[in-house]
């Protein structure tokens, strides 16, 4: 996609202004590096932001880094450490990060003015710093309650950097160097969000034998206790005592987590032998298309999650003008301001109650979903996450509260 | 006369604001840390908890500007004390250094007169306190006369009409709105000034105010011929 077929989206102001600080960057160069070019948050917002900055005229590359397998099982527990997961480190795993990130150091180009730097596993290459260029560390990782060795451990480096940037305020950590807050963002032009035609919906719909002679309540995530499957499988039990409805729980069949088996177990003994419960294995190849018309199909999507990070299902939804059911939890109350953009909740009987609510007053689910759309088009999609990374690039050579252009 | 196209001694240079936000690290669990942490924190962080949430939900109602005033509520439950808050009249103030003391004098007065003990944040609700910079541009648009201007304000991202009618009088501390000030002395015209500067733009949608303005430049123009 060009910036330009943005602008009937988000309108002719907003694209100027991002032409207008793009032209301030002009002569830097933005190396960004990660782990991977595909698979996995960070390289899908990459490969979508990149594109754009260039198509701004700015010279924007991405690298990315090669290590051994063994490497990013390190980084991988590592990464659930900082999570605040209980995970078994010891001294070897230290080395191994230590000794690969040298190598990596040894064959990665450093030749940007600016080198933005994803996540831990490329973390090392700041030992390149020079004077010459600006460092920037971006955390995709909910810090707030990280295990304490390996967060001492990674800190050293972390603060290597000019800068560093967190998704909302709850997720970052206590650190020397400035830590900005740029939020996550969805593409309203890809396969998961693009407009569907009615025809498109029903096919998919088909693919896994649902019809819409109901009205369909959705959940969107991977099978995961921290997302409360069983529990959204009760708020639905207690919205078909008065309103006749049917459930999806959908999630991905390729999910990478050992305990995916386990909860699905659950979810399906749980769920019994009710024909309105259908719960589905998606296989990777049509997740995107099939979350977009599964969600475009539903009449309420919740999202009632233990713990969550941005949560992006949840945006995706508030894109497609869906009134949501979620968890004041994570970055779900950034998204939902409640009774304004959507309605949020903390208990089974409360997430019930409103899908019964929204069910029983489809003008006030309307409006709802009107307002989300607004919400997610002026702070959510792509343009915004440029915005804010420019100003940041902006900010590493003018580092005052107000900075005149 | 035709105030439509009457040149204005200067013309006005529209900019633009956006925001970059960065976390402060200061947290509160209670009233008493919350008016001790304002007492200490740059006017940027007073300035984003007063103004930003208004322009992040600007599409959506026209929410009370301040974060304070709903921390207090949603999170301690002091809904008097959120209502004296939020009911604060920013408009009173020409800069930021007077509205902290407003502020922390609202919360001392309460924290003096209450008899009840202290109320906790649980853990991940605290109050956190968030920095803004601001990064200030030329919007591309000039006006030469109250026509131009009308016409500009229609296209003019909604972040320039706040940079104009909040930050420029507040935070740059210019006492009055870039708007009010330019017909007043460019364009000769303080009554329609002192309308403008009357408006109570904290009650508007982000949209709301843009029509608003555009309204009340075309009925003075309309009925002073």
């Amino acid at each position: 996609m060009k910036i330009a077929d943005y602008e009937k989206l988000v309108g002719k102001d907003i694209i100027y202004e991002l032409t207008l600080l793009a032209k301030k960057l002009k002569r830097k160069k933005i190396q960004c590096i990660n782990s991977t070019r595909v698979g996995g948050g960070v390289a899908e917002i990459l490969s979508r932001l990149i594109p754009l900055l260039n198509d701004l005229g700015i010279d924007a590359t991405w690298d990315v880094i090669a290590a051994d397998t063994d490497y990013f099982n390190v980084t991988k527990a590592f990464h659930n450490a900082l999570h605040g997961r209980k995970v078994d480190i010891n001294q070897s795993m230290f080395d191994k990060f230590l000794s690969t990130g040298k190598k990596i150091l040894k064959d990665t180009k450093i030749y940007g003015d600016i080198v933005f730097v994803h996540d831990p596993q490329p973390m090392m290459l700041v030992d390149a710093k020079s004077r010459g260029n600006k460092w920037l560390w971006r955390c995709h990782v909910d810090v707030s309650r990280p295990y304490p060795e390996v967060w001492e451990f990674l800190r050293k480096y972390i603060e290597k950097y000019d800068s560093s940037i967190f998704s909302s305020p709850k997720f970052a950590s206590k650190l020397d160097i400035p830590q900005f807050l740029v939020a996550p963002s969805i593409d309203p032009f890809s396969e998961k969000n693009r407009d569907l035609t009615k025809t498109e919906i029903d096919t998919a719909l088909a693919r896994y034998g649902i019809e819409r002679d109901k009205p369909i309540i959705t959940q969107v995530s991977r099978f995961d206790y921290l997302k409360d499957p069983v529990g959204v499988i009760d708020a639905y039990r207690l919205v078909k005592k008065y309103i006749d409805c049917q459930l999806i729980l959908a999630g991905n069949e390729a999910a990478d987590d050992p305990e995916m088996d386990m909860v699905y177990k659950d979810i399906m003994q749980h769920k019994g032998d009710d024909p309105d419960i259908h719960v589905l294995l998606i296989k990777p190849e049509n997740n995107d298309l099939d979350v977009n018309a599964i969600q475009r199909a539903s009449a309420v999507v919740i999202q009632k999650s233990i713990r969550e990070g941005f949560a992006l299902t949840v945006t995706e939804a508030l894109w497609k003008e869906r009134p949501v059911v979620a968890s004041a939890v994570g970055g779900i109350p950034l998204q939902i301001s409640h009774g304004h953009s959507g309605l949020l909740c903390h208990t089974v009987g409360g997430a019930a109650l409103h899908i019964r609510e929204l069910l029983h007053s489809p003008e006030y689910a309307r409006q709802l979903g009107k307002n989300a759309k607004e919400h997610v088009r002026r702070n959510f999609l792509s343009t915004r996450h440029l915005r804010d990374y420019m100003m940041l690039f902006l900010y590493l050579y003018n580092p005052q509260d107000i900075i005149y252009l | 006369m035709n105030w439509w196209t009457k040149k204005s001694s200067n013309p006005f240079q529209f900019y633009t604001s956006v925001k970059l936000r960065e976390v402060t690290g200061r947290k509160a669990r209670t009233l008493r840390e919350l008016v001790e942490i304002i007492k200490e924190v740059s006017g940027s962080v007073i300035y984003y908890h007063t103004h930003v949430f208004l322009q992040r939900h600007q599409n959506i109602s026209p929410e009370p500007p301040n974060d304070f005033a709903f921390w207090v509520s949603s999170t301690l439950g002091e809904n008097k004390l959120s209502e004296e808050l939020a009911s604060i009249d920013i408009c009173e103030f020409s800069t930021i250094r007077e509205l902290r003391e407003r502020i922390i004098k609202t919360i001392e007065n309460h924290l003096f007169e209450t008899k009840e003990p202290q109320r906790y944040a649980l853990q991940g609700k605290e109050f956190e306190f968030i920095k803004a910079h601001s990064i200030v541009m030329p919007a591309g648009f000039t006006a030469h006369n109250l026509k131009e201007f009308a016409t500009i304000l229609e296209k003019v991202t909604i972040h320039s009409i706040y940079f104009h009618i909040f930050e420029a009088r507040l935070r740059l501390e210019k006492a009055v709105n870039d708007f009010a000030f330019w017909i007043g002395t460019s364009v000769g015209s303080p009554e329609l000034a002192k309308i403008i500067e009357s408006l109570d733009p904290y009650t508007f949608t982000g949209e709301g105010l843009r029509r608003e303005l555009i309204k009340i430049i075309n009925d003075w123009c309309t009925t002073h011929k």
